[in-house]
C-alpha cells in the first residue's frame, strides 16, 4: 500500500540527479582570470583574438590554465593571482586601447558542466565585495533644458518669418510669447505649431496683451525623460568600460533612476570620478590641403576616428556639444539612406549656417572628448549652407552605425545631471568573512537539527534528515541554475529555509506517532500520516509564501535575495520534505506487507 | 525518544483570562516603548553614512573621534565593531555635504594618522532612499498582513483570519517593542525578519486551526473549548520540536553570522518565542472570543446533501 509508481521514483531520481548537477559547479571555487572585451563596434572578440591573446601570454611564458571564446569576450584563467596581474599589464600593454583588459574571477569548473549551463551560485556585492551605486536623474533639469531651448527656438523661429512680438519668457513649466495683436498671435501660433509639434498651445487675453501659453504635452515630457534615462545609462555604460570591470551591472530602476554595480571595484573614489565625469563635443573643421605627415601642422591636431584613421583637424571650434538638442538616427527623405538627424539650438544654428555657408566642400568632424581625449565620432562632408539647425549627417553608413553615432552625439555628456542617493560598497576581506559566516552558521545549524532529529525519530529521523540535504541540494541548484543574486541575507535565508523546512518532517512523524498510538498497522498509520499532514504543510507554506513574495515585491537590494531565497526554499521543501522523504520511506518500510513496527522512537 | 507524553487534554482555553491578559500587558508595553522611545532607525531608514574600517592593531576611539571631529564631522559616531580593531562610524545626513564623498574624505584623514586602516564597507543613503524604504517596508507588512488574512478566510472562515493576522501582529509589536526597549538598530535586514516572523508564525497558527478543523468534524459532542484544547495539546510536540530546531539554525546565525546577521538572528528569535506563544494562547482564545461554532464548517456539506434531489 506504501509504494509509489515507478515514474514516481524515476521523477524524483532524476530530479536529484539534475539538482546534483547544478549544484556541482559551486564545488570547485574560482580561479583568478582576465577577460578582454573590445570596445569597438567594428572589432569583434574572435578566433583571432583569442589567437594573439593566446600567442601574447605564451610570448611572456605565462601558462593560463585555459582560454575560453565567448560571445562578447576571450578570458584566460590562471593559477594565482601574481600570474593574473601579470598578463593583464602585458595584454594591456599589447592590445592597446581598443580592448579593455579586465580582473575576473571564473570558475574552475570543468567544461561540459559549464556547456549545459551549470554556473555556480552568483554571488551579491556582499559576498563578493564590490560597489554598489544608485543614482538619481534630475529630471526637472532635463525639461528645464528642453524648454529652455524650446523658448529660443521659438524667439528665433518668429524673427526669422518677420512675426512681430514682445517677448518670450519662461516661468516653471510654461513658456508665454506674448504678441501685440491677435492677428500676429494667430500668425505665430500657426507658425509655432508646425515647427514645434511637442508643445501644446493655449491663447489668453491678458491686460491688452496677446498672450501664447505653450506647455511640453504630457506625451513629450515622458519622451524626454526616457530619452534622458537613455542618454544615461549609454554614457555610464561607455564610462564604466574604461574601469574594466569584468561583470558591470548598468540598470534602469524605476523612472528616474540608475543602478550601477561594479563588482571587485575597491577604488571608489576613481569611479565615482569617472562616473561623474562631463564629455564634451566639438565641431571643427578637417583640414585635408595638408598631407599626413608625422606632426600636426601649426594650428591643427591630430584626432584617430572610431576604426583608429587619424584626421588632421583645425584647432578652432565651429560648435560645441551644448548646442545639439537633440540627435537621432533615422533615413534620408529624398535617397532614403539611414541617416543622423540633429537638431541644434537657435544660436547653434546661426553660428552653423555661418560656418557651412563658408565651407561649401569641405570636411567637418565632430569629436568628442573625454578625460581630455579626443575621438573623431564623424566627418561628412559640407554640401551647402545649412540653416534652421536642422542637420542631417548621411552617407555610407549603416542603420546601427547611424544608430551609433547619435547616440554617441547624444551620450557625449549627461542628458541631465545624476546624483548618487545610494551607494554601498563592501570590501573583499568583508565578503570573504561573511561567506565564511554564513557556511559555518549553516553547516552547525544543520548538523544540531540532523542529531536531534536521528535521535528523537530514529530511522524516521535519518529520513527527514536526508530530505532536508535533498532540499539544501535542490534549493542551491535552483540558485545556481536562475544565477539569482545570492546575498548574505540569502544566505541566511538559506539556513533559515532548512529551520523552517524541517517543519514538515516533524508534522507527518507526528502524525504518525499519532496514528499508531491509536492503534493502525504501522503501513496505515504511514499512509495516515502522510495524507493528514499534506493539508497543513500545504496551508504553512502558502502563508509564508504570501510573506516572501511581498518581501520580493517591496524589498530591495539584499532584502531581495532573501526574499527569492525564502520563496524557491518553500517550493523545494514541498518537494523534499514531502515527495523525497515518502519515497525513501516506501522503499524501506513500503514492501513489507506484515510491518509490525517502524523506527520512528 | 518522546518529550510529550500528554493523557489529557490540557485546559488552555480555561486559562484564557490570564493569557490574555499577559498578552495584553506585553503588548501594551512594547506599544508604550514604542511610543516613547521609537526605534533606533538604522542608516538604511534616516539616511546617513555608515563606513566600517579596519585596523591592523587595536584602535584607539578617542583618536577616531578627534580626527573626525578635524575635519568638521563633531556628530560622527565612532565605536568598535565586533573587535576592538574594527571600528564603525556613523555620520547622519547633513544638509549640504555630499554623502558619496564623505567616505574618502573620512578614509584620507585616517591613513594620515595610521596607514594599515582598510576600508571594510561603506553605506551611503539619501534621504529620499531612505524615506521610501520606511514606505516600502509599511507596504509590505501591510500586504503580507492582509494575504494572510485573506487566505485564510478562504481555506477556513474569516474568524480564522482576523484571529490569526492578531495574534500576528501582537508578534510583529513585541519585537519592536524589543528592539525600542533596548534602541537595538532597527534595519533593513531587522524588517526582513520581522516580514519573515509574520509568514513563520502564521505557520503555527494555521497548524493548530488546522486541527480545529478536523475536530470539529470528527469529536461532534465536544464542545468548542474543548475542541480547542484538544487540538492545541496533540500539536504542542510538533510545535515545541519544529520551533526547537528553526530555534538551532537561528542560534547558530546568532553566534557565528557576524555583526551584520547579529539583529536579523535576535528578531527571529524573538519571534520564534513569541509565535509559540501567540498561536497556541493569543490566536485561539480570540477565535473562541470570535465565537467559532461546528456550522462554521459543517454549513456547507448540509446545503450539498439539500441540493441533492
Amino acid at each position: 500500500m506504501n509504494q509509489y509508481p515507478l515514474w514516481k521514483y524515476l521523477l524524483i531520481f532524476v530530479t536529484l540527479a539534475l539538482g546534483l548537477v547544478y549544484t556541482l559547479p559551486n564545488f570547485y571555487g574560482e580561479s583568478p582570470a582576465v577577460q578582454v572585451l573590445p570596445l569597438r563596434a567594428n572589432l569583434k572578440a574572435d578566433t583571432a583574438l583569442l589567437q594573439r591573446v593566446e600567442n601574447a601570454l605564451k610570448a611572456a611564458s605565462l601558462s593560463p590554465q585555459a582560454t575560453t571564446l565567448d560571445a562578447t569576450s576571450v578570458k584566460a584563467r590562471f593559477n594565482d593571482t601574481d600570474s593574473q596581474l601579470k598578463a593583464k599589464d602585458i595584454l594591456q600593454a599589447q592590445l592597446g586601447e581598443d580592448y579593455v583588459v579586465a580582473l575576473n574571477l571564473l570558475p574552475r569548473s570543468p567544461q561540459w558542466l559549464t556547456d549545459i549551463n551549470a554556473l555556480p551560485m552568483y554571488l551579491g556585492l556582499d559576498l563578493r565585495g564590490g560597489v554598489h551605486f544608485l543614482l538619481q536623474i534630475d529630471m526637472k533639469a532635463a525639461l528645464d533644458k528642453a524648454l529652455e531651448s524650446a523658448s529660443s527656438d521659438m524667439r528665433s523661429t518668429l524673427r526669422e518669418q518677420n512675426i512681430a512680438y514682445s517677448g518670450v519668457s519662461r516661468e516653471g513649466k510654461q513658456v508665454t510669447v506674448k504678441f501685440r495683436d491677435a492677428e500676429a498671435r494667430s500668425k505665430g501660433e500657426d507658425e509655432l505649431k508646425q515647427r514645434f509639434s511637442g508643445l501644446s498651445f493655449s491663447e489668453r487675453d491678458e491686460g491688452g496683451e496677446y498672450l501664447l501659453l505653450t506647455t511640453l504635452k504630457p506625451e513629450e515630457e515622458k519622451r524626454i525623460q526616457e530619452a534622458a534615462v537613455q542618454q544615461n545609462l549609454v554614457t555610464l555604460r561607455n564610462r564604466v568600460n574604461e574601469l574594466g570591470v569584468a561583470e558591470p551591472v548598468i540598470q534602469q530602476q524605476g523612472a528616474d533612476r540608475i543602478v550601477v554595480q561594479l563588482p571587485g571595484v575597491q577604488d571608489t573614489a576613481r569611479a565615482k570620478d569617472i562616473l561623474g565625469r562631463t564629455a564634451t563635443l566639438e565641431v571643427r573643421l578637417v583640414d585635408d590641403q595638408v598631407s599626413m605627415g608625422a606632426a600636426a601642422p601649426f594650428g591643427t591636431e591630430m584626432f584617430k576616428d572610431r576604426d583608429g584613421f587619424a584626421l588632421l583637424v583645425k584647432k578652432s571650434v565651429l560648435l560645441t556639444g551644448e548646442r545639439i538638442d537633440d540627435a537621432q538616427p533615422g533615413f534620408d527623405s529624398s535617397s532614403n539612406e539611414p541617416a543622423v538627424h540633429i537638431n541644434l539650438d537657435s544660436i547653434g544654428a546661426r553660428k552653423f549656417k555661418e560656418a557651412t555657408r563658408e565651407n561649401v566642400g569641405k570636411r567637418m568632424a565632430i569629436i568628442l572628448f573625454e578625460k581630455g581625449k579626443g575621438e573623431v565620432i564623424t566627418a561628412p562632408v559640407i554640401r551647402e549652407e545649412i540653416g534652421g539647425g536642422r542637420v542631417q549627417i548621411s552617407g555610407q553608413m549603416s542603420t546601427e552605425e547611424a544608430k551609433d553615432v547619435s547616440l554617441l552625439l547624444r551620450a557625449g555628456a549627461l542628458a541631465a545631471p545624476m546624483e548618487i542617493v545610494e551607494e554601498r560598497t563592501v570590501g573583499p576581506s568583508l565578503g570573504a568573512d561573511n561567506i565564511t559566516r554564513g557556511f559555518h552558521s549553516t553547516q552547525i545549524g544543520f548538523t544540531a537539527i540532523a542529531i536531534f532529529m536521528i535521535v528523537y525519530y530514529l530511522m524516521f529521523g535519518g529520513i527527514s534528515v536526508l530530505a532536508l540535504g535533498a532540499n539544501l541540494l535542490l534549493l542551491v541548484a535552483l540558485l545556481s541554475m536562475l544565477q539569482a543574486t545570492l546575498t548574505l541575507p540569502g544566505m541566511a535565508g538559506i539556513a533559515l529555509t532548512l529551520g523552517m523546512a524541517i517543519d514538515s518532517n516533524v508534522l507527518i512523524n507526528e502524525r504518525i506517532r499519532e496514528e499508531l498510538r491509536n492503534g493502525i498497522t504501522p503501513q496505515a498509520a504511514i499512509h495516515a500520516g502522510y495524507d493528514q499532514a499534506f493539508r497543513t504543510i500545504l496551508d504553512s507554506n502558502i502563508t509564508t509564501l504570501i510573506a516572501g513574495i511581498a518581501l520580493f515585491m517591496f524589498g530591495s537590494g539584499p532584502i531581495r535575495g532573501f526574499a527569492v531565497v525564502l520563496c524557491l526554499g518553500i517550493l523545494t521543501s514541498m518537494f523534499s520534505s514531502v515527495l523525497v522523504s515518502r519515497a525513501l520511506v516506501n522503499l524501506i518500510y513500503g514492501r513489507k506487507p506484515r510491518l509490525t513496527k517502524v523506527s520512528i522512537g | 525518544m518522546e518529550f510529550f507524553r500528554i493523557k489529557h487534554d490540557i485546559p488552555f482555553m480555561s486559562y484564557g483570562r490570564y493569557t490574555t491578559a499577559i498578552s495584553l500587558v506585553t503588548f501594551l508595553l512594547a506599544v508604550f516603548f514604542l511610543a516613547t522611545r521609537g526605534l533606533n532607525l538604522g542608516v538604511d531608514f534616516t539616511g546617513g553614512s555608515v563606513m566600517e574600517f579596519h585596523y591592523a592593531q587595536p584602535a584607539d576611539l578617542n583618536q577616531v573621534r578627534g580626527q573626525l571631529a578635524g575635519i568638521g564631522l563633531k556628530d560622527a559616531q565612532a565605536q568598535n565593531f565586533g573587535s576592538s580593531r574594527d571600528v564603525l562610524i556613523q555620520v547622519p545626513l547633513k544638509q549640504n555635504t555630499s554623502g558619496a564623498k564623505l567616505s574618502e574624505q573620512v578614509l584620507d584623514t585616517l591613513r594620515q594618522h595610521d596607514a594599515s586602516v582598510e576600508m571594510r564597507r561603506v553605506e551611503f543613503v539619501g534621504p529620499q532612499v531612505g524615506k521610501e524604504l520606511v514606505e516600502n517596508g509599511a507596504m509590505a507588512l501591510l500586504l503580507v498582513s492582509l494575504g494572510i488574512a485573506g487566505y485564510l478566510w478562504l481555506r477556513f472562515e474569516w474568524k480564522f483570519g482576523v484571529a490569526a493576522i492578531i495574534a500576528n501582529l501582537h508578534d510583529v509589536v513585541i519585537i519592536l517593542g524589543f528592539f525600542s526597549f533596548f534602541q537595538w538598530e532597527f534595519s533593513l535586514s531587522v524588517l526582513a525578519a520581522v516580514l519573515a516572523v509574520l509568514g513563520y508564525s502564521v505557520n503555527e497558527s494555521v497548524v493548530v486551526f488546522d486541527r480545529i478543523r478536523e475536530n470539529f468534524r470528527k469529536m461532534r459532542k465536544a464542545e468548542v473549548a474543548e475542541i480547542i484544547d484538544n487540538a492545541i495539546t496533540r500539536t504542542m510536540s510538533r510545535t515545541i520540536i519544529t520551533h526547537g530546531c528553526t530555534q538551532m539554525m537561528v542560534t547558530a546565525m546568532l553566534l557565528l553570522g557576524g555583526e551584520t546577521l547579529h539583529y536579523f538572528a535576535l528578531a527571529l528569535t524573538i519571534g520564534i518565542l513569541f509565535s509559540i506563544y501567540s498561536s497556541v494562547l493569543v490566536a485561539s482564545p480570540i477565535l473562541m472570543l470570535l465565537g467559532v461554532t461546528r456550522e462554521d464548517f459543517i454549513k456547507p456539506e448540509k446545503t450539498a446533501e439539500q441540493a441533492l434531489p
